[in-house]
């Protein structure tokens, strides 16, 4: 087998590029919701301050080998499913190491880091950690199933598994983006995209107010530092594959940031809108909304 | 010194019926003392991380007192802390600032202990209001602590009863002021002068059923 080494630094480059991207518009996501309450918000590099400084501590304890590899999981699950998928369509730069059948593996990669996420916090023998995770796992679950069904929906519209060609197929106008070939899939998908982007009113496993913030109870320092680091990360490259099954991909970074940006808009949107769900709320409204729409989808294509 | 029967050392009989003894101070805790933790060993470095933390205050939302109240107003459109760097976290193992809101009695000052010691290297506290400078109106009650520097190494005071958000703002920029001169090393203070804040501890708190220092 012929592998291009040359595919290593550009893989690296555009995790670089994800990394700084996803901090900023966090901030700048944080910054939109603190002036919705009227707020002026954090300042636009506040993400950085506080990677920075939580590199930065000088003590770390840890609790065993798997409160050490939690973090581990959840940055290699978001890095994973970043490197594994076109992030630029057309690009050799930039396609990473998508192969024909990296749409599987991306769902896989979905929920790896929330798996990792569970031993750790399970380890850190931390009740509020213990019942966080059980209650996100539980919702992210369900949101899981409606994602899976779209997925499987477009998988049969274009009859393949390779994002390259789901997103080769919407090329040549916005008519053709699965927004509008296949509108019941997207509508479903979307439902479940609120579901895991851990903003209201899915958050009520991470929320402060709730639960002291589930399942992050017991890390600090550099751990929290790379589940930080993973929070700029794993969202754009979750977005970035809704955006390529959805929405057209993106043929150059400028187009992938708007589209991203919107995206996130989205559920920041409906954030700030609605108050929060508890946990059999969301698996009620996921079941009642999101799944059937799942099932239809599926069975219109 | 009085010990919980919870915490005694005791035998329990597991779910598959093996009985096996548990000590629980032991066990559950680790007693080892506190070390003296050297920043960067080169200077610039520290110098970035000191910037670093100076930018990114996280408070630990534990009210002691009557204080506490001053401190959510800061969260609110009117004063809002955020745009400062400053915000709260509801865990002591990712705060570094602890803020001491007002007078502590002897009953919260042992939870106060535990959750200080809880955070991370490097830690700050500030002291806000009288009550944690000399006790304030509570300067003759018999179950509050007078001078709360005996018990934490406290970085910084905001005098006031009580004082308002803008005096805590304005406290959170002078803090921010130490961090970057590389003042802030109450920790490793803590750490050197251990015995003498546990003596001083001990002193007041009777029912002492923890272990020395809880990680």
């Amino acid at each position: 087998m012929d592998f291009d080494w040359m595919k290593i630094p550009y893989a690296f480059l555009t995790v670089f590029i994800v990394v700084n991207y996803g901090f900023l518009m966090g901030a700048l996501i944080q910054k939109i919701g603190a002036r919705a309450g009227r707020r002026y918000g954090i300042p636009i590099w506040q993400y950085y301050m506080d990677v920075i400084k939580n590199y930065g501590l000088r003590s770390s304890i840890t609790h065993g080998v798997m409160f050490y590899l939690g973090p581990v999981f959840r940055l290699s699950g978001g890095v994973g499913l970043l490197l594994f998928m076109p992030v630029i369509y057309g690009s050799y730069m930039f396609s990473n190491f998508s192969f024909a059948g990296d749409l599987i593996l991306a769902l896989y990669f979905v929920f790896f880091g929330t798996l990792g996420m569970a031993l750790g916090a399970g380890e850190s023998g931390h009740p509020h950690a213990a019942i966080g995770v059980t209650r996100g796992l539980q919702q992210v679950s369900m949101a899981e199933l409606p994602f899976a069904m779209a997925v499987f929906s477009v998988a049969l519209q274009y009859q393949t598994l390779s994002m390259t060609d789901i997103v080769a197929a919407q090329q040549g106008g916005v008519m053709n983006w699965t927004l509008f070939t296949n509108p019941i899939a997207v509508a479903a998908a979307m439902l479940a995209f609120l579901g895991s982007m851990m903003r209201p009113p899915f958050d009520v496993f991470i929320a402060p107010q709730e639960i002291p913030i589930g399942p992050p109870t017991e890390y600090h320092s550099s751990y929290l530092a790379l589940m930080q680091t993973n929070r700029a990360i794993f969202p754009v490259a979750k977005i970035v594959i809704y955006m390529n099954l959805f929405f057209g991909g993106a043929a150059s970074w400028p187009e992938l940031f708007v589209k991203v940006f919107f995206l996130y808009l989205f559920s920041a949107f409906v954030g700030v809108c609605f108050p929060r769900f508890r946990v059999e709320q969301s698996i009620r409204f996921f079941l009642v909304w999101a799944v059937p729409l799942g099932i239809l989808s599926i069975m219109v294509v | 010194m009085t010990v919980k029967p919870e915490l005694m050392k005791r035998m329990v009989k597991g779910p598959d019926g093996l009985e096996f003894e548990v000590d629980p101070l032991r066990d559950y805790y680790c007693e080892a003392p506190p070390t003296v933790m050297p920043g960067a060993y080169i200077q610039i470095v520290e110098d970035f991380f000191n910037w670093a933390r100076s930018q990114s205050l996280w408070i630990l939302g534990f009210g002691t007192g009557c204080g506490a109240i001053e401190m959510r107003p800061l969260m609110t459109p009117r004063f809002d802390a955020y745009r400062f760097g400053v915000a709260w976290r509801p865990t002591p193992r990712q705060a570094n600032l602890f803020i001491i809101s007002g007078y502590l009695s002897t009953k919260t000052l042992k939870r106060a202990i535990r959750a200080y010691e809880q955070m991370q290297n490097p830690k700050y506290v500030i002291g806000l209001g009288s009550c944690t400078i000399n006790g304030g109106m509570y300067w003759d009650s018999y179950n509050t602590i007078k001078k709360l520097d005996e018990y934490l190494p406290v970085d910084l005071y905001i005098a006031g009863c009580m004082p308002r958000p803008e005096a805590l703002l304005a406290g959170f920029e002078e803090m921010k002021k130490i961090i970057r001169a590389g003042k802030a090393e109450g920790a490793n203070q803590y750490a050197e002068n251990f015995a003498w804040y546990k003596a001083n501890q001990k002193r007041v708190i009777h029912d002492w059923d923890m272990p020395d220092y809880n990680w």
